[in-house]
């Protein structure tokens, strides 16, 4: 596996996941313009500029580029497998690069004393989330999450008597009071279930499923319908000055919990909703999937 | 649209009230949350800021920015969220009579109350627009205190022409768009969740 082309080739798709977005995003900011009256389509209006500008100009839709996270999805039979432990400086290699080139902002700091270091890493990030299987196929999601929408993430140990109905008011109560904060219409990841940690994670991994696709099970994918509807009836609107669209789409994850526990953890993403999912081949090449 | 110049003008500010949409050419300074602790540090130690803080609009934000050979470039720079600056406005203001403030999200009772007392506003410009924005930066005039803070949190001082469409969204009669909205979209709340 060659590592170094590797991180070259993430170079264009990291670019291009920061100047522009996901179709299926792009598609439904461009709906939401039809349903809102003068003040909120006036927002949407100047987001899809600016999307325009991005692609054009080929410079960052907003200026918080984030901080980065790549989830992995690797099968043990993909040729340069047994290699696979230079993948994480290979990445790392490539954000710091990415930085500079395309440029990204800096966005790492150190907690204790503010200091930069100025390539968008730190200990462990970027961030690596690893998912291994069988097969011979090897995919990368770079997701660079900026601060504004993260700063609303929250997770709730709900007690478990409360069930789904309690999940709904703590979701809902979430996209109320944090209003215009995380520049909506936003994208909601919900994760029910599983521990405090695997609870958070399913929030945030529920966000790389495509605007408008439902979750494969109906008891689901029904939640996400209601809990998009009543969302969307709160008047929180497009860049939280009031309107009809206030969040794009709600997707749900869940996992088994313990019996007193009922993990609820909700991430928000931005209507800069950027991402972007590369096929990675043994040379080092990649192919943008989406 | 109406325009705003830098040097602030005070009456022009008093003028413009919620829901008003106007647009600054002149001189805009940018300051996240470390710059306004560094601009009050400096004031709570008898010092001078190194510009005149009280007339130039405070934009919260923290661009992407490329040197092109020693010269600064603006790539994107749209509004960073104001609550976070809800903690530090109302001593600016106090300190140095800045009266225009632009961000995203509103800011809370704190802040409208000194906007209130020195006769300011607050306007949103769309957040996360920020190729957007830079179309409006003309040139970079200055940083200050870049090896310190970094890029995002340094204060760049940026001259734009016509930056817009900015929103009034807290004025100096006290209204606020995201106060009456967060009443609104509370009963809104209440009401659907009696549907559940």
């Amino acid at each position: 596996m060659d590592f170094e082309r590797l991180t070259q080739s993430l170079i264009e798709p990291i670019r291009r996941s920061v100047i522009s977005l996901p179709r299926t995003t792009h598609d439904a900011l461009r709906r939401a313009t039809l349903e809102e009256e003068e003040i909120g389509r006036t927002q949407l209006e100047a987001m899809l500029k600016a999307i325009d500008i991005g692609i054009e100009q080929k410079i960052p839709i907003c200026q918080d580029t984030g901080t980065p996270t790549f989830y992995v999805s690797i099968g043990t039979a993909f040729p340069g497998f047994c290699e696979i432990h230079q993948l994480e400086p290979a990445l790392r290699r490539a954000v710091q690069l990415a930085t500079q080139v395309i440029p990204l902002r800096p966005n790492t700091v150190h907690p204790f004393n503010g200091s930069n270091p100025g390539d968008n890493t730190g200990f462990e990030i970027p961030q690596v989330i690893w998912q291994i299987h069988g097969r011979d196929t090897f995919h990368l999601t770079y997701l660079p999450k900026g601060g504004g929408c993260t700063n609303m993430s929250q997770l709730t140990m709900m007690t478990p008597g409360k069930g789904i109905r309690g999940v709904k008011d703590i979701v809902l109560t979430r996209i109320a009071t944090m209003a215009g904060n995380p520049c909506p219409p936003t994208v909601i990841g919900v994760g029910l279930g599983g521990s405090d940690v695997m609870c958070m994670e399913l929030a945030k991994k529920a966000l790389l499923r495509p605007v408008g696709q439902r979750h494969p099970e109906s008891f689901v994918a029904e939640l996400e319908f209601e809990l998009l509807e009543k969302a969307n009836e709160l008047g929180v609107g497009p860049a939280g000055i009031g309107g009809k669209t206030t969040v794009l789409d709600i997707k749900i994850e869940y996992e088994y919990r313990h019996p007193a526990s009922f993990p609820v953890g909700i991430a928000v993403q931005c209507w800069a909703n950027r991402q972007i999912t590369v096929s990675v081949n043994a040379n080092g090449s990649v192919e943008v999937i989406s | 649209m109406i325009l705003l110049t830098t040097p602030i003008q005070t009456e022009a500010v008093r003028k413009l009230k919620v829901f008003d949409t106007f647009s600054i050419t002149g001189t805009v300074f940018t300051a996240r949350d470390a710059a306004h602790e560094k601009l009050l540090d400096l004031y709570k130690n008898g010092s001078n800021p190194p510009f005149s803080v009280g007339d130039l609009p405070c934009f919260h934000c923290g661009p992407v920015m490329r040197n092109n050979d020693g010269v600064w470039e603006v790539v994107s720079a749209g509004p960073t969220t104001s609550s976070r600056m809800d903690l530090f406005e109302d001593q600016f203001m106090d300190a140095f009579g800045t009266r225009v403030f632009i961000g995203k999200g509103g800011m809370g009772h704190r802040t409208s109350a000194a906007l209130q007392k020195h006769g300011g506003i607050y306007a949103q410009f769309t957040g996360g627009a920020g190729s957007l924005m830079a179309g409006a930066v003309k040139r970079v005039e200055s940083v200050y205190y870049l090896d310190e803070l970094g890029i995002p949190e340094a204060i760049w001082l940026l001259n734009v022409v016509e930056f817009g469409p900015l929103l009034v969204t807290m004025d100096s009669f006290g209204q606020s768009i995201h106060q009456t909205l967060a009443e609104k979209v509370s009963i809104n709340l209440d009401r659907i969740k009696k549907s559940l």
